[in-house]
């Protein structure tokens, strides 16, 4: 298969994913604002959401104010931000377009019509139905664009390369999710396992589809370090660490090419580590500095993947 | 514009239905104009969700339109097509003589049939070609040549398109269409068959292959999905099999080309490409161009990978150079052309340009190096400023420029918004040159849909119908 094609592949699978990330981290955030804090709390909060996705910097170039109106028109509309969800959609498409050949026509029509609503979405649509439903609006139509994906594409190196690129990303996503609330100060005069507290952890759980699951698990309270487990740790949660790296390597080794090996001896041992890790350990060393290097090591890998197989990140 | 002067493809001048349509004829008057509304409703919405499209230049990156299809087919029969068939391989065989010729002894400019200048100033005239041997002896591998009918029904070829003609997924797609539609029909009729041409082309490539090369990788290489034939691109290659590159796929290493796959580089020894000379090689051609790939000239006159078409065979098919064909088959073959030439002026000599100075209201005037029907003046449905304005233009470079008699395209009933009604339709069938010269029975139909317009290009509102060969 021509690097391209698994190129455009990988990414058009990023992106979708992305776009369906973006929309639940900022879900978080919404959802947080409807309990009671001040407004500093709740600019810092929205805040936080632009630095752990890094763009901070990009953010101020269009914006002076920290807003929760600023923010999401930079983070859902705004064309300069590489990472709106506008313009996550709309590269998912346009990857999918260059490889459409390469797609079932299911899949393809899926990733075109998506971004053909999203294209004809304005904001004033966006007030009218409001943010919470425009998020799962975009978690739908990424829900839909995996089921497809799975329900007709061969099995072959093309599936591979595109699962390699939505557990990837969604890897390095539930990784900043998690970091969300380290960024996140409680409310002056709360304390850690109060009131606030447990809204702002079950808030993040839900923004992962987790809440029920953690009630499933664990039968107990909502503590920060069996959250922590949950979405690092736990290989039967979907969205957590451990899953997407057990996905990530084994969909490595079925495209495994001569200058691979490195790549996926990375990748494995990273599952591992993942796999056998105690969330005690964890915790010790500080849960935020962890999920900084995982961050790390997922950038890094998505970096030999591009370098082993795809076009090489210049 | 009066239609009755114009050949009619279903009724000759006393209004009976020539034999070849007499039973498709009967089934169109049985059927009620709802059900072809109907049909031609099913047909969008397929070529819709199939994603047969092309891209419009000019217009937002990436906009999409269908081009019209049009749900009566054209019909030839058998004996026409023969006679078709035979011109067009006469004609295909002399200009690849002539390539051939020019980028090596120049016998016909030596033997003063074609002006020198004409041909070694010409922009397609590529001296980087010249005495390089190219596999066979192929350089337009590929032809679409286009076809009117004019007069009393007679052919005239009025292009070679040699350089990386297109509309021959419409052929297959129109066939498919029809099949789809109307199954009965093909009951009725024994329809040449199409569905070979994918075939045939990779054999074709294939039998071109650099020496040496017993089992040759091809691939197809495209500008990209925004150009406007991406869809035929994707389409050719998956028909065939092959890789759809681009150039950025692609690098050259030691005078063989490779390209960047999943598992490390792979060797290319033909390139199918449907990118014009001057963007395929930055070092060779224009450097700004990023759809090609640096060094593939090289490589190719150093003999390591096929190139089809071949670099530099846009001389022959140049309107300029296009009133000496028949020039060429007397030249090279010994015989005298099948096909008609349209009569053409050549604004550049004196007593042409002021001819048609005098008779610019009956004559079409076209650009030399023009394509897409962008810079031409139809003069019968010009007005007087438009006249006037394309005078000015014509003295001041008359070389830029050509003219042709308008001719009397012929007519074919077509199912428009009317109901059904006549429009003016060409032919471009597909000839294959590898091993042999070969081509499938059948071609492109377009029709120029708005009513009395001659211009038949996709991107001038035209449309397309699927083309009927009859089989004797």
């Amino acid at each position: 298969m021509l690097s391209r094609t698994a190129d455009h592949l990988y990414w058009m699978a990023r992106y979708m994913e992305r776009a369906e990330n973006i929309a639940r981290m900022l879900d978080v955030n919404h959802r947080m604002s409807m309990m009671p804090q001040s407004q500093i709390q709740e600019d810092q909060a929205w805040g936080a959401t632009l630095r752990i996705m890094g763009l901070e910097g990009a953010f101020h170039e269009r914006f002076a104010d920290i807003t929760p109106d600023n923010v999401l028109e930079f983070m859902i509309f705004d064309d300069t931000n590489p990472s709106s969800i506008r313009n996550c959609l709309r590269a998912a498409r346009e990857n999918g377009h260059a490889v459409r050949g390469t797609l079932t026509s299911e899949l393809w029509e899926t990733t075109n019509a998506t971004w053909l609503r999203m294209r004809d979405f304005s904001r004033e649509q966006f007030f009218d139905v409001g943010a919470g439903e425009f998020f799962e609006w975009v978690k739908y139509r990424s829900h839909l664009s995996r089921g497809v994906t799975i329900g007709t594409m061969l099995q072959d190196e093309s599936l591979r390369f595109i699962r390699i690129g939505t557990f990837l990303e969604r890897a390095d996503n539930t990784a900043r999710i998690l970091d969300v609330k380290y960024q996140i100060l409680l409310p002056a005069g709360e304390a850690e396992g109060g009131a606030a507290d447990y809204y702002q952890w079950s808030a993040l759980l839900r923004s992962v589809s987790a809440f029920e699951v953690y009630r499933k698990v664990y039968r107990d309270l909502i503590t920060p370090a069996r959250v922590a487990e949950l979405l690092l740790l736990r290989a039967d949660m979907p969205r957590s660490l451990a899953r997407c790296m057990k996905e990530v390597y084994a969909n490595l080794q079925g495209v495994s090419n001569a200058q691979s090996a490195e790549t996926e001896r990375q990748a494995g041992e990273l599952e591992a580590q993942l796999r056998f890790g105690r969330i005690e350990d964890i915790v010790r060393g500080g849960l935020h500095s962890y999920t900084m290097r995982l961050l790390d090591r997922v950038q890094s890998l998505g970096n030999r993947i591009a370098d082993d197989f795809l076009v090489p990140v210049s | 514009m009066i239609t009755k002067n114009f050949y009619n493809e279903m009724t000759d001048e006393a209004g009976r239905i020539r034999p070849h349509y007499a039973s498709y004829a009967n089934w169109l008057s049985e059927m009620p104009e709802e059900r072809l509304s109907q049909k031609r409703a099913e047909a969008d919405a397929l070529f819709h969700r199939y994603g047969i499209t092309f891209a419009v230049y000019g217009e937002n990156a990436g906009t999409e339109r269908l081009i019209p299809f049009d749900i009566i087919p054209r019909i030839i029969p058998a004996d026409e097509w023969k006679t078709l068939a035979a011109g067009l391989r006469q004609r295909v065989k002399a200009l690849n003589l002539f390539i051939g010729d020019i980028y090596h002894e120049q016998n016909i400019l030596k033997a003063g049939h074609i002006p020198a200048e004409q041909v070694l100033n010409n922009a397609q005239y590529r001296k980087v070609m010249q005495g390089i041997d190219v596999a066979r002896d192929i350089y337009a591998h590929i032809a679409g040549v286009d076809l009117v009918r004019a007069g009393a029904g007679e052919y005239y070829v009025l292009e070679d398109n040699l350089r990386v003609p297109s509309g021959v997924s419409y052929m297959l797609e129109n066939r498919k269409m029809m099949m789809r539609l109307f199954p009965r029909l093909f009951s009725r009729y024994k329809v040449a068959p199409v569905d070979r041409y994918p075939d045939m082309l990779l054999n074709m490539l294939r039998s071109v292959a650099p020496t040496g090369v017993t089992d040759p990788t091809v691939v197809v290489m495209t500008p990209g999905a925004y150009n406007s034939a991406y869809f035929e691109h994707a389409f050719l290659a998956q028909q065939m099999g092959v890789e759809l590159v681009e150039g950025q796929d692609m690098f050259v290493k030691d005078d063989h080309v490779y390209m960047r796959t999943t598992q490390g580089p792979q060797r290319v020894d033909v390139i199918y490409r449907r990118v014009d000379d001057d963007f395929i090689d930055p070092l060779a051609f224009r450097p700004d161009s990023v759809l090609g790939v640096p060094g593939l000239l090289r490589a190719y006159q150093a003999g390591g990978v096929t190139v089809t078409n071949a670099i530099g065979g846009g001389v022959a098919d140049d309107k300029s150079i296009y009133p000496y064909v028949p020039e060429m088959i007397r030249f090279y073959l010994g015989e005298e052309p099948i096909l008609h030439n349209v009569p053409t002026s050549m604004c550049r000599k004196k007593e042409d340009l002021a001819y048609v100075l005098d008779h610019l209201s009956e004559l079409v005037v076209k650009e030399v190096h023009g394509s897409g029907g962008y810079g031409m003046l139809v003069g019968p449905a010009a007005s007087k400023d438009e006249i006037e304005t394309f005078r000015k233009i014509l003295i001041q470079h008359p070389e830029r420029y050509i003219a042709q008699p308008t001719l009397a395209l012929s007519n074919c009933p077509t199912f428009v918004e009317s109901g059904i009604a006549p429009r003016h339709i060409d032919l471009r069938p597909f000839v294959l040159s590898g091993e042999e010269i070969q081509l499938v029975a059948g071609g492109l139909t377009r029709v120029a849909l708005r009513e009395g317009s001659l211009v038949v290009n996709s991107s001038q509102g035209g449309g397309t119908k699927d083309t009927w060969v009859l089989e004797a």
